[in-house]
């Protein structure tokens, strides 16, 4: 908090600001098409079903069209053959910093990777481009029987799991951008918890786009068998270029019978990133999948993290904060869908809106009428900064049947001038004022976070305040 | 040393409020404005502050000699003035320790943090005071709070922030007789030869309370009478229309 009244931050601001040149071994060229799908096969090894399964998702991706006619019309900006596909230096991923080509270690430990992971980290994977740069589990957490991979290592080491769940929860043709990512997928993380292994401290993937004109198309499938848990936490940055970057990922949650997964995200792409996610869980009978999301930076993202809850009594969450500054368009929220009986899904979702930022919230609720007991509790409220920013909600639920209920509050607020005036006759500045403010209007959903991440995100939030008044 | 507020005229809009007001307050002293509602009483209090609705059109307030004019709210507020709202802001989501110790850090000089244990302790010995429970520290900032509360937490802000000048404007309204002393009790306690006060009030209940050394009257934005102790008690027995008569009868 005390960093709430100090102006020295500026710094962090860039952090994730820069990049470095890097000698690319494989390198898919710019553009899609068959070849280019060929070609991440070729270089993957990938088994024959998988290729032919990238193929098809091509067709779906070309079939499909844009989804301007509900979604942003910047959408539209993205184009599709200016882009590079596939960025490696190898697909092998190291065991020790230590063999890390210098530039991606170099970039890593500017971003404080290695050392969060000694810190508070069951295991870590770090993606450079296309493909992870290091990837390690500590051993405690291995000899349980936790695997903890990349996608191309789980498909190839571990695919009687691997081939049962992948593309079950999303299917190919849920959107174009699921489609997309379907047929040039690359890097990601695989995880597998054994029945009743409880995963102390989380562990965490990081993504880094270095290269300009660049798209990250990372898979990400996580397990968790009966009666297990596991949270998982994302982090990403890019550096700024003139171009603009496009990251779409797929992640695919399940969790069986009485299982636990949190999947916490902090997004901080630069503003020039298109982050297009599809993100949804699978909860069997009293399973329970959280989604703790945080988007603050990128130009403009689309996710809507969601859990299907297929088993009696599971229950789905979504913690959503979104922060618009200047330029940047959030358009996020969630999506649960009752697929048994007596299960509870809860939706709280904040979003700040700066300078002529726009932040969108939309949610469906589903629950079919043959359904009983379902419970369904969704929480938006949007703050605006200044006159001009913008919000939007577009709630849709559909809650049938007896017995099922459904509780749904949205407000905007604004922060008022009394109210600034208030905390600067207390001696802090209009900057801090407006952080403090801020900071309070999310207090309650940060403390959701892991505590290295929470501060991270207060941090985050007093760089994107300062400046943003008057 | 004092708090000098020199030939003041300021408006709200196209209307003046403050019609050439002229008033020191000493350190170490306890001065009381009464006046009746619309008198330019609370504008006093903004505006001194730097609230952006007021425009200031003519005379100067000096803190110790140097002018607040030209200052933010904020700078005004470092320089060592302090108001206790009449209508405390609710600020939701940060807790009452967290406002303080931001409002505390922003004293120190850039690079230097506040010393947390140091700080809960003085804040915990300050709420013991003030008759406030422990479980106020994680409360937001007047969020949900009774009158009672609101008036309260602004006189711990008072005690923690040690201004040199502290306005409390109203700091009776919405208070029952219990909530009174306990506040009035708050601020005797800070009383101190380097703490000036002013008290704007409506009743002279409070000032039962919180004896002053000078009660002012304030009649369309002026100061238009001075006295001790006995001019509270005299407008509260006879009203206003006495003093607005003798001023008609010498315009």
């Amino acid at each position: 908090m005390s960093t709430d009244t100090k102006p020295d931050i500026a710094i962090d601001r860039s952090v994730g600001d820069f990049s470095y040149d890097v000698n690319y071994e494989y390198d898919a060229g710019t553009g899609l098409s068959d070849k280019t799908i060929d070609y991440i096969a070729d270089v993957k090894n990938d088994p024959e079903w998988i290729r032919e399964f990238r193929h098809e998702a091509y067709r779906k991706f070309l079939e499909k069209p844009m989804p301007t006619n509900w979604a942003s019309k910047d959408l539209d900006n993205i184009i599709f053959n200016n882009i590079r596909y596939y960025l490696s230096q190898g697909t092998q991923p190291k065991r020790s910093w230590d063999d890390v080509p210098d530039e991606m270690k170099q970039t890593f430990e500017r971003l404080g990777i290695p050392e969060q992971e000694r810190k508070f980290l069951a295991g870590v994977e770090a993606q450079f481009d296309s493909e992870a740069a290091y990837s390690n589990i500590k051993a405690a957490v291995g000899e349980q029987g936790v695997i903890f991979v990349g996608s191309t290592e789980g498909l190839h080491k571990h695919p009687e799991i691997f081939r049962k769940w992948f593309g079950k929860v999303i299917p190919t043709g849920d959107n174009k951008f699921s489609a997309l990512n379907s047929a040039v997928f690359s890097g990601g993380s695989f995880i597998y918890v054994p029945p009743g292994v409880k995963v102390k401290h989380p562990l965490q993937a990081y993504f880094r786009i270095n290269a300009e004109s660049f798209g990250q198309f990372e898979r990400t499938l996580i397990i968790a068998d009966e009666g297990s848990e596991v949270m998982y936490m994302e982090g990403c940055t890019a550096p700024k270029f003139e171009t603009s970057t496009l990251h779409s990922a797929v992640v695919e949650l399940v969790a069986m019978k009485g299982a636990k997964i949190q999947y916490v995200t902090v997004q901080n792409w630069s503003p020039n990133v298109f982050n297009l996610v599809t993100k949804r869980g699978l909860a069997h009978e009293e399973a329970e999948i959280k989604w703790i999301d945080c988007n603050i930076g990128s130009r403009l993202t689309m996710k809507y993290p969601g859990v299907v809850m297929k088993g009696r009594k599971a229950r789905g969450e979504v913690i959503s904060i979104a922060l618009a500054s200047d330029g940047q368009h959030q358009d996020t929220g969630a999506k649960m869908i009752h697929a048994a009986d007596e299960t509870t899904s809860n939706i709280v979702s904040k979003s700040i809106s700066v300078g002529t930022g726009r932040a969108t919230y939309r949610g469906l609720v589903h629950v079919p009428k043959h359904l009983k007991g379902c419970k369904n509790n969704t929480e938006c409220d949007a703050l605006l900064i200044n006159s001009h920013s913008r919000t939007d909600t577009y709630p849709s639920i559909t809650v049938r049947g007896q017995g099922n209920s459904c509780q749904h509050e949205a407000s905007v607020s604004q922060i008022s001038e009394e109210q600034i005036f208030y905390m600067q006759q207390r001696g802090i500045s209009e900057g801090a004022a407006m952080s403090l403010a801020v900071n309070g209007f999310v207090n309650d959903l940060v403390q959701q976070f892991p505590m290295e991440y929470s501060v991270e995100l207060k941090r985050l939030i007093d760089l994107e305040m300062e400046g943003s008044v008057g | 040393m004092s708090l000098e507020i020199k030939d003041l005229h300021a408006n709200i809009g196209d209307r003046e409020i403050l019609k050439g007001l002229n008033l020191t307050i000493p350190k170490g002293e306890v001065h009381a404005i009464m006046g009746k509602n619309g008198s330019g009483k609370s504008t006093l209090a903004k505006v001194m502050a730097g609230h952006p609705s007021y425009e200031v059109t003519g005379g100067d307030v000096l803190l110790d000699g140097s002018s607040l004019f030209g200052l933010e709210p904020d700078q005004r507020a470092r320089a060592g003035l302090f108001l206790a709202f009449q209508y405390p802001m609710e600020i939701p989501g940060v807790t009452i320790a967290n406002f303080i110790r931001a409002a505390l850090q922003a004293r120190l000089p850039e690079g230097e943090e506040l010393e947390a244990v140091e700080y809960y302790k003085n804040l915990y010995a300050q709420m013991d005071a003030l008759k406030m429970p422990r479980t106020f520290t994680s409360r937001s900032v007047n969020d949900g709070f009774s009158g009672g509360e609101k008036k309260r937490c602004e006189v711990l802000q008072l005690a923690m922030l040690k201004p040199a000048y502290a306005v409390l404007d109203e700091t009776d309204s919405g208070l029952d007789i219990d909530a009174l002393k306990i506040v009035a009790e708050g601020v005797n306690t800070l009383r101190s030869p380097d703490t000036g006060f002013l008290v704007i009030t409506h009743y002279q209940r409070l000032l039962n309370y919180i004896v002053p050394d000078v009660v002012h009257v304030m009649v369309d934005g002026r100061i238009v009478r001075s006295g001790g102790k006995d001019l509270a008690l005299k407008l509260e027995a006879e009203g206003y229309d006495w003093i607005e008569k003798e001023l008609l009868a010498t315009a």
